[in-house]
């Protein structure tokens, strides 16, 4: 139901992400998706990978901070108003929606990764619409 | 186990004479074979047989570091160059080294001292000990290669520089204990975790120093390596490591005073302070020929205690030290010592204890900096969540300090270890 997510520390410098994309490449690791969270001094750059926990043994291997946690991802037909639907769904369950970022399956339809504080509760309340969760097997 | 009892165990009458029959001795001697301190005795108008005894001590000239850059290399020596057979020299940070130069009798009471400090650290002929102080000008490998075969232990002479070769043979040698500088043996613990040893190791002790380390960076090293780590003090001007050394009860390092006889000043007034008051560390060598120095400032701050130890020692005790008089930085006119930060964050125990102070003015204002590396332990993959642990540690720091920072995270591993002295502080203040 969930996917894993690989979060890695990066600090503003120069070089810093094609570094961590070169480990990944290196070690035959597919970006499914990615995305970059930055402040004035470091970034975080989330990402769905093909093998999370590889991923994460690489990077700590070149001195990178990583974990994996884990996140929902939903998929969304091409309806006006879908996300908003589902999102307000959450929230009226008073959850607390952390971040989302889309998800490039490779399919036609589109997908968005979504992290909330109650994964469990927030994955009820999604399915209960109606809406397909992403699974692993899928990617 | 006590190495010298007769020294280490006599009561405080007979130090203070030993002290004072020593003390008048050296002085003689300096008067009448270094011209540096016979000109600095005559301006005071103090001839030696003014000097009686430690009572007396207060008579006595200063010396400073910059007495032996001005007379470098050899001007300070009591002895004939025939008499000294070894020479050691500590790189200047502001230009030229500062020699120093031992008589094979100096070399000997070394050795003694190291075997002394290995002693309190539980050590003995049956341990296998590796040194990891750099061998060469440095004080720190040789000094400590002495005094562990003067125990008769079996050394190992690692020096620095290949961690992989080191944790190989802490493995395969089966070595009980190893001397190295604190954030080395912290980056030897990381390896061996990383490599999944830390349980195929047999280390029970380790003698740390060469660079301000705070109890908590002590404890964290002995929790990580499941040893016993111990604090030993000393400084090339004075003879090397071995000076002063704390025992299993780690309550202030045990000075060896039957050598060097301390003091504790006021860096501002240069008049004493009261036991147990914290100023400047003042050290005369009573017994050395090679380089003798009378109350030799070493910018060390800490304070003395003379009660007896639980250990049955009754030489006098130094507190951990509180910092450096030199390292000390003015920052918004509030003095501040990185040892007061690396305290306050291993205290917070929320990031690795490698961090960097970084000093600078802008727009005539002194900012401070302080980097910190993230842990693993620690890592989010909310920005919030990291965002509140840079408030947290900024909050801590400033609590421990008393002026406000910018604390920013960085990767693991981008804080230099160091072999030798620890880099702490880039200052780029441009003062004019
Ligand atoms: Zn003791």
């Amino acid at each position: 139901m969930f996917l894993k997510q690989l979060s890695v520390f990066i600090e503003n410098r120069e070089g810093r992400l094609e570094q961590v994309l070169d480990t990944l490449k290196e070690e035959n690791i597919n970006i499914i998706s990615l995305s970059l969270a930055d402040t004035s001094d470091f970034g975080l750059l989330r990402m769905i990978v093909s093998d999370g926990e590889k991923g994460k043994e690489a990077l700590k291997a070149r001195g990178f901070t990583a974990m994996l946690n884990p996140v929902l991802a939903v998929k969304l037909s091409h309806q006006v108003g879908q996300l908003q639907v589902l999102l307000s769904e959450i929230c009226k369950a008073g959850i607390n929606i952390e971040y989302t970022y889309a998800l490039a399956t490779g399919n036609d339809d589109a997908s968005i990764v979504i992290k909330t504080a109650d994964l469990e509760k927030a994955a009820e309340v999604l399915q209960k619409t109606g809406v397909e969760l992403v699974s692993a097997e899928e990617l | 186990m006590i190495w010298n009892e007769a020294k280490e165990c006599m009561s405080r009458d007979e130090m203070r004479h030993l002290q004072s029959k020593r003390l008048v001795k050296l002085v003689d001697r300096v008067y009448h074979n270094v011209e540096f301190y016979r000109k600095k005795m005559q301006v005071l108008g103090v001839e030696p047989g003014d000097i009686k005894g430690i009572e007396d001590l207060h008579k006595l000239p200063f010396t400073t570091k910059s007495d032996l850059r001005d007379t470098y290399p050899f001007g300070l020596f009591a002895v004939p160059k025939t008499q000294i057979v070894r020479v050691h020299a500590s790189s200047g940070t502001t230009g030229k080294a500062t020699v120093v130069g031992y008589t094979r009798r100096d070399i000997e009471i070394w050795s003694e001292c190291v075997a002394r400090a290995f002693t309190q650290a539980g050590l003995g002929r049956d341990d296998i000990i590796q040194i990891a102080y750099g061998y060469g000008l440095f004080t720190g490998g040789l000094g400590a290669h002495y005094g562990a075969e003067n125990l008769g232990a079996t050394v190992v002479p690692m020096s620095t520089g290949n961690t992989k070769k080191l944790t190989t043979m802490m493995k395969d040698f089966e070595a009980t204990a190893i001397a190295c500088t604190p954030s080395y043996l912290l980056h030897i613990a990381e390896t061996l975790e990383a490599d999944g040893d830390i349980d195929k190791i047999k280390l029970k002790a380790a003698i740390c120093g060469a660079e301000p380390w705070t109890e908590q960076m002590r404890k964290q090293i002995e929790e990580k390596l499941h040893i016993n780590a111990f604090d030993i003090y000393g400084l090339s001007e004075i003879m090397g490591p071995g000076v002063a050394c704390d025992c299993i009860y780690h309550k202030g390092l045990h000075v060896y005073e039957d050598h060097f006889l301390p003091e504790v000043i006021d860096p501002e007034t240069l008049e004493p302070v009261a036991e147990g008051e914290t100023g400047e560390l003042v050290f005369t060598t009573l017994t050395k020929e090679g380089l003798p120095l009378l109350r030799y400032r070493t910018r060390d701050l800490t304070s003395i205690s003379y009660d007896k130890c639980e250990c049955g020692r009754t030489l006098a005790r130094i507190s951990r030290f509180k910092g450096r008089s030199d390292d000390m930085l003015i920052i918004r006119g509030v003095n501040v010592f990185p040892s007061q930060v690396e305290a306050a964050l291993l205290e917070m125990g929320e990031t690795a204890p490698h961090y960097m102070l970084i000093v600078d003015r802008v727009n005539n204002l002194d900012t401070l900096e302080v980097q910190v590396e993230v842990d693993e332990k620690f890592f989010s993959d909310k920005i919030s969540e990291l965002e509140n642990l840079t408030k947290k540690i900024a909050h801590v720091i400033q609590q421990a300090i008393g002026l406000a920072v910018k604390v920013k995270l960085v990767e693991p591993n981008t804080i230099q270890r160091s072999m030798g002295k620890a880099v702490r502080v880039i200052d780029n203040r441009k003062l004019v």
